[in-house]
């Protein structure tokens, strides 16, 4: 039940993980996936019909905070690392065409 | 003296002796790292000068009685994906190659209210993704006792650094055996804490619903004094717990007596070197004489842990990284046209090989159409393996095995075959599935002289458990320095 | 012969509640300030910072989904939705996919086409966008994070409405409510309240739907009804041409009157939700949800069908008074404190919706209190001022919210009730006009409008206008 990767997938994949792997990259990735997707597939011999899925571990729930301001001006901090700011904002390539 | 030789306790109690100075410590670290570290590599950041005027501060506070716990003055080597103000947090990874936290990881903060002084931030796995500590993109970490092997991952920069005595203890992080590995193949103890138990607010997340916190040291009673330490509930983090019985010092008791501890026989089986298997039957026979009652069972469904574990991880950990994206911080690439084109040459470049790996399956396994039969079948699989645990622990008060199912491999061996560094996962990930708490303490060495280390798994919240049981194995063999540490 | 089509719409309306924090983190929700400034690691998506959940998110939600009919999961989670764009900073967006707090759920609206009920999908819970400001010159883009983690509710309807009017009318009714709840004043232009449009055309008396365009983030409701009208058109023309309607989403460009496809290679829209680790589930006790019941307001139906009962106003009156959150607030408390519900109903719908049309203003914007109107109302009706004044003082309360007595008092403007010395003018304003006098015993009784013109003109307006006209007759 060898699972096979299209190079569409690949690129599909990329797309959605913002990854541009070289034609190298993208063939070893593939042939890794397609053997982690074949040992993965072994989960297909348990019946977890009835079992519901967990994302937690423990029955937590509702942990809220107050409506309170706790913060104060942030900005410096957060722009702090920034490739590239000007003034009191990030700035990146122009996100609208034309 | 040799001070790196001491345990953190010990030089604790030295320090508030005023036998030794915070100084004088901080100064013997940095000494040892100086000497040491074109060996081992296990940091990526050593902070000198903050370390040294920290030392003359807390030396004050011990003075003045700001300062009073048992790890006062004792210098610490900081995992470096725990954000650290002011002090570069890089995750080992080129994308935060410059990045500079503006406030400092939960742990880390109740570390330095207890007194702490940091003296660096030590090698991972590139964003903890990896066994070997080699997918760091500031090289690999060596391991103290054969530079020739690794020091297992990804914490292998904590642990190789404690084995290595350029410090007295680290913090390490554990998402399926992040801290407890490296630990066996360093020959030194760690605990990867019951989920919720350390607040992870400032860990750079890797997998979110599994990765833990948890200290690393020379032996038990350092690693249950941490991490009473770096224990606290906190409001910053919603899926820390609130607990009360985290005084876990007080477990460190020699006694065994009529403690039940199980042996899972699907982690004695194929694929587990036979001299590690000595090494921890030997071990269970050791409990066993002190009046522990030790028997094997059947913990099943060993083997759907690591497909399980790997679909959890990648997929929590292709959303954790989404944010490395050249905008706010770290990397961005020279060159590029247009905001799609930014995103995906800065992450190419600055993402390793593992990381992008990952990132890959992490965002097939959720993507259209594959969703319920990866995702949800591995949260269904989870489910089924904490019952196996529930059931087990209603058995038995701890389980023992190996944590790896090898000693340290070569340098350069696991990294041709991720598969195959992934089945070394196997021991390990089941514990982060089910939030247990886990600890590794050192049962031996192979015929190459690289340790062994026994892994002692306790119910959830059970710490005391799993802390007595393994005090108890310890006092029955000496600490062995590693060769590095010696030297 | 042309076949006739019908529309179908669906609307996904985000709504940014009223709280005073960020849906994940301590910092302000306030508007104006310098980019950047409402920000810390959570909300900026610094590595290693966690969210934890505004309690006052929640209780909005259960309560605006209490006002729609709604049934609230007291088992609800959030999800990750994950999408690279600047303006989201971790790169997903935390919202609730698989268990919404509110589902199924509907409104009732009422057009010149008759009563219908809107059906409402669900309602679910997430955080806002940040803001990118663009820089044709420089071909860059500037990003703000102080809305990011803003909270909002999306309420997703069931494709039920069939015209712009309905649609209209149905945003009208959900702005209503949720103004009422104080969830969040809807203001469109500002963008708390934005509309996406799901719009399909089918041929009248299909079962099935057609394919149907989303239009994101349109700004007014004029727009929208621009938006339905062009896209509907499109529809049809693509379809009487033979050819297919592709599923897409599309931005609505107000100002040139059309909308275009945003489509991109790099939008892959597949968004791979999965539960949020880092927030535990919210658990709704039935003592929880009780509480958010009990502590509903009174709607805008109910409060109409009381002004009526309870005040006897017109229905008109009615109508206009709870149209506006604030109006209605001031007209209860301005009529608790004077007890005249017609007087008060009077100034609002009269005074105040003229300075309001003035100033170009909404009536959430007014700021006078009501101890100054209800002031004003007793001064009137004690005869303390007369009507002309009362209005000149009323652009001051509008204004400036002054205190209607010490203004008075300050301009000299109350009225001379003084009878005697009152009589003594006007007994000299007949004296002085002798052919008044005459014409109005010949049966003009146009000619006493000018004799009280008269004594007001020698009063400077401060006589009272009935008391001059029934000491005037007097005289005659």
């Amino acid at each position: 039940m060898a699972n096979v990767i299209s190079d569409e997938t690949m690129e599909y994949v990329g797309i959605l993980a913002k990854l541009e792997l070289s034609d190298e990259e993208k063939e070893a990735a593939k042939k890794d996936m397609e053997s982690m997707l074949d040992y993965i597939d072994k989960l297909n011999e348990l019946d977890t019909s009835n079992v519901e899925p967990m994302s937690h571990v423990f029955p937590v729930k509702n942990v809220f905070r107050e409506d309170v301001v706790e913060n104060g001006d942030g900005g410096e901090e957060t722009l702090a690392n920034a490739p590239e700011r000007r003034d009191r904002a990030f700035v990146v390539p122009m996100t609208v065409e034309g | 003296m040799n001070l790196l030789s001491l345990t953190a306790v010990e030089l604790g109690k030295k320090i508030k002796a005023h036998e030794v100075t915070v100084e004088e410590a901080t100064r013997a670290a940095l000494d040892a790292i100086h000497k040491k570290e074109d060996k081992i590599n296990s940091f990526v950041t050593v902070d000198e000068e903050g370390a040294l005027a920290r030392a003359k501060e807390v030396q004050k506070g011990i003075d003045d009685g700001t300062y009073t716990g048992p790890l006062a003055g004792v210098p610490v080597a900081i995992k470096d994906n725990m954000c650290t103000k002011g002090l570069l947090t890089t995750c080992s990874s080129k994308i935060l190659y410059n990045f500079l936290p503006t406030y400092t990881a939960e742990a880390v903060i109740n570390l330095e209210k207890a007194g702490a002084v940091i003296i660096g931030k030590t090698n991972m796995d590139e964003f903890a993704m990896g066994s070997t500590t080699e997918t760091s993109a500031f090289g690999a970490t060596k391991n103290p006792w054969n530079t020739e092997h690794v020091p297992g991952g990804s914490s292998g920069g904590s642990c190789a650094a404690v084995a290595a005595e350029e410090c007295y203890y680290a913090l390490g992080s554990d998402t399926g055996g992040s801290i407890r590995q490296p630990s066996s193949f360093c020959g030194v103890t760690g605990i990867k804490p019951t989920y919720g138990t350390v607040s992870r607010y400032g860990l750079i997340a890797y997998g979110s619903s599994l990765d833990q916190i948890g200290p690393v040291a020379k032996d038990v009673t350092d690693c249950a004094t941490i991490l009473e330490i770096i224990t606290s509930y906190d409001k910053k983090d919603s899926t820390s717990v609130k607990r009360e019985d985290t005084d876990f010092t007080s477990a460190l008791v020699d006694d065994v007596k009529g403690m039940k501890i199980g042996i899972p026989r699907d982690y004695l089986g194929e694929g587990l070197d036979p001299e590690v298997k000595d090494a921890i039957l030997a071990a269970a026979k050791k409990l066993e004489e002190k009046g522990a009652i030790v028997e094997e069972f059947d913990l099943s469904l060993v083997e759907y842990a690591i497909p399980a574990y790997y679909v959890i991880a990648a997929a929590e950990a292709s959303s954790n990284l989404a944010r490395f994206d050249g905008v706010k911080y770290g990397y961005r690439t020279e060159q590029y046209e247009g905001l799609h084109n930014m995103y995906k040459k800065s992450r190419s470049e600055g993402f390793g090989p593992e990381v992008k790996r990952r990132i890959m399956l992490g965002s097939f396994v959720l993507s259209s159409g594959y969703y319920d039969a990866y995702y949800l079948k591995a949260l269904r699989t989870k489910a089924l393996i904490k019952q196996a645990f529930d059931k087990a622990f209603a058995k038995y008060d701890v389980i023992i095995g190996p944590a790896a199912p090898t000693t340290a491999p070569k340098l350069g061996e696991s990294l041709s075959d991720p598969l195959k560094m992934y089945l070394g996962d196997v021991y390990t990930v089941s514990v982060n599935l089910a939030g247990l708490p886990g600890i590794t303490v050192p049962c031996g060495q192979d015929s190459k002289g690289l340790p062994i280390g026994l892994q002692l798994i306790g119910d959830c919240f059970k710490e005391k458990n799993i802390i007595r049981a393994a005090y108890s194995f310890e006092q029955t063999r000496e600490y062995k320095h590693s060769p590095v540490a010696e030297a | 012969m042309t076949k006739e089509y019908e529309t179908v719409i669906g609307l996904e309306v985000h709504v940014e509640l009223a709280t005073k924090t960020k849906i994940f983190c301590a910092c302000s929700t306030a508007f104006g300030s310098a980019p950047n400034t409402h920000t810390c690691p959570v909300c900026t998506g610094m590595p290693g910072s966690l969210p934890v959940l505004n309690k006052k998110v929640v209780e909005y939600a259960m309560a605006v989904g209490v006002a729609t009919n709604c049934e609230i999961n007291q088992y609800s989670k959030f999800d990750r939705k994950n999408y690279f764009y600047p303006d989201n900073p971790q790169n997903y967006q935390i919202s609730q996919l698989y268990l919404p707090i509110c589902h199924d759920g509907g409104v009732e609206i009422e057009t010149a086409a008759g009563k219908k009920t809107v059906g409402i999908h669900e309602i679910h819970m997430e955080e806002d966008a940040g803001k990118l400001v663009h820089d044709d010159w420089e071909d860059v883009s500037l990003v703000d994070y102080n809305r990011s983690g803003v909270p909002l509710i999306e309420i997703v309807s069931e494709p039920d409405m069939r015209s712009a009017d309905e649609v209209i009318a149905y945003l009208e009714k959900l702005r209503m409510i949720i103004q009422y709840l104080g969830a969040s004043d809807c203001k469109m232009q500002e963008g708390s309240m934005r509309a996406d449009v799901n719009l399909s055309v089918r041929e009248k008396g299909a079962e099935q739907f057609g394919t149907r365009t989303e239009m994101k983030n349109i700004g007014s409701f004029k727009a929208i009804a621009r938006a339905i009208e062009a896209e509907t058109a499109r529809q049809i023309d693509i379809i009487e041409s033979g050819e297919k309607v592709v599923q897409e989403t599309r931005r609505w460009n107000d100002e040139q009157g059309y909308s275009y496809a945003m489509r991109s290679k790099e939008d892959a829209q597949d968004y791979r939700y999965f539960p949020e680790p880092d927030l535990v589930p919210i658990v709704i006790s039935d003592e929880w949800l009780q509480q958010i019941k009990d502590n509903q307001p009174e709607l805008r139906d109910e409060k109409l069908a009381r002004y009526e009962s309870e005040f006897g106003l017109p229905e008109y009156d009615a109508q206009i008074l709870t149209s506006e959150k604030k109006l209605a607030d001031l007209f209860e408390a301005t009529t608790k404190l004077c007890e005249k519900p017609k007087k008060v109903s009077n100034w609002l719908m009269g005074e105040t919706m003229r300075l309001l049309k003035e100033h170009e203003m909404d009536a959430a914007d007014l700021k006078f209190s009501p101890a100054n109107l209800a002031k004003l109302i007793e001064m009137t009706e004690a005869g303390t001022i007369n009507g002309s004044v009362a209005k000149e003082v009323f652009e001051q309360i509008f204004a400036s919210d002054v205190d209607p007595e010490s203004y008075v008092e300050e301009h000299g403007l109350k009225s001379d009730n003084d009878e005697d010395a009152l009589r003594a003018t006007i007994e000299q304003i007949v004296k002085d006009n002798p052919q008044s006098v005459e014409d109005y015993h010949n049966g003009k009784e146009k000619a006493i409008g000018f004799l009280v013109g008269q004594t007001m003109k020698a009063t400077k307006g401060k006589a009272n206008p009935g008391i001059v006209n029934k000491i005037l007759k007097e005289i005659l």
